[in-house]
């Protein structure tokens, strides 16, 4: 499987994606900078964590509007697998490509700490690694994961099964509604999630649950 | 030249974890009595030309496509 990651300034967790990526499928990403405005043929685009633009006006506010997303939004229309972790879950959201919004965390403090994640839907691309239920370890690392959706759009998630991950054992670091960790787009092709799965992929890192994701995507055995 | 104001605010049932330590704050600070507080943006700009109604509907249109997230905030354009 190919895949692509995004470039923009002031994300700082691209480098720990690009590793992740390239130790499990064997192949480094392509990296594409925010002036593009074509993707290369991948099957799977990632757009990492960050503060892209600073953060200035809303996260991932900016980065929404820049050439290279038109692109993303393209790709994702295609069917083509794209996956936003921490900024690049807000960028999605503030792209459309998620229903929602995240806001400051409860407590208005960064938290920086290791949660447990429930696998609410294991039937989705992304998650087909692992089993329905099942509670994995993951690193969250934000100061604006609240993750925020008007009874209506809940209501269609819940429903749909666009839930991937929940925060669960009472983890949740940041107020965010049903304990809503990660969501996918109705199409299925479009993941968003906060926590960090790329943080916590071998022995290294303290523990490995996070690789099964990208093995299931990649193709790869877990 | 035109001067607007646009006034970004969350929506009413939108919790504000911003406008609650505020209020805390306030609170610290002996101004008891304060109800409630939320906290919002306001953007001051500067638009050539002399068409108001012009100028109102890109400033509607530029809060639609960037200065709120309409998600969770509401936003007021006003122009002098």
């Amino acid at each position: 499987m190919k895949s692509a990651i995004i470039q923009l300034p002031g994300l700082n967790r691209d480098r720990d994606m690009i590793a992740a990526l390239t130790r499990i499928s064997g192949k480094a990403p392509i990296t594409v900078w925010q002036t593009e405005t074509e993707l290369p043929d991948v099957d799977l685009v990632v757009i990492p964590g960050g503060f892209s633009y600073g953060d200035y006006l809303r996260c991932g506010a900016i980065a929404a509007r820049m050439p290279v997303m038109q692109a993303v939004a393209e790709k994702a229309r295609k069917g083509v697998l794209v996956m936003g972790v921490c900024n690049g879950f807000q960028v999605l959201l503030e792209m459309g490509l998620l229903p929602g919004a995240l806001m400051r965390n409860a407590s208005l403090k960064f938290v920086c700490r290791e949660v447990k994640l429930e696998v609410t839907n294991a039937n989705t691309a992304f998650t087909r690694s692992y089993a329905q239920g099942q509670i994995i370890r993951c690193p969250v690392a934000h100061h604006d994961g609240n993750y925020f959706a008007d009874d209506e759009i809940l209501k269609r998630i819940e429903g749909e099964g666009q839930v991937a991950f929940r925060y669960a054992e009472g983890t949740n670091p940041n107020g965010s509604v049903n304990d809503i960790a990660g969501i996918v787009s109705d199409s299925g092709n479009v993941l968003g999630m906060m926590p960090h799965p790329e943080n916590l992929i071998e022995a290294a890192h303290g523990g490995d649950d996070g690789r099964a994701l990208f093995a299931g995507l990649l193709g790869k055995a877990a | 030249m035109i001067k607007a104001r646009v006034t970004v605010t969350l929506k009413n049932g939108v919790l504000d974890p911003q406008g609650k330590a505020i209020e805390g704050a306030l609170d610290a600070l002996g101004f008891s009595g304060v109800g409630s507080v939320r906290q919002g943006k306001v953007f001051d700009l500067e638009l050539e030309g002399s068409d108001k109604a012009k100028a109102e509907s890109d400033l509607n249109a530029m809060c639609e496509k960037l200065l709120a997230n309409t998600v969770i905030e509401d936003y007021t354009v006003s122009v002098t």
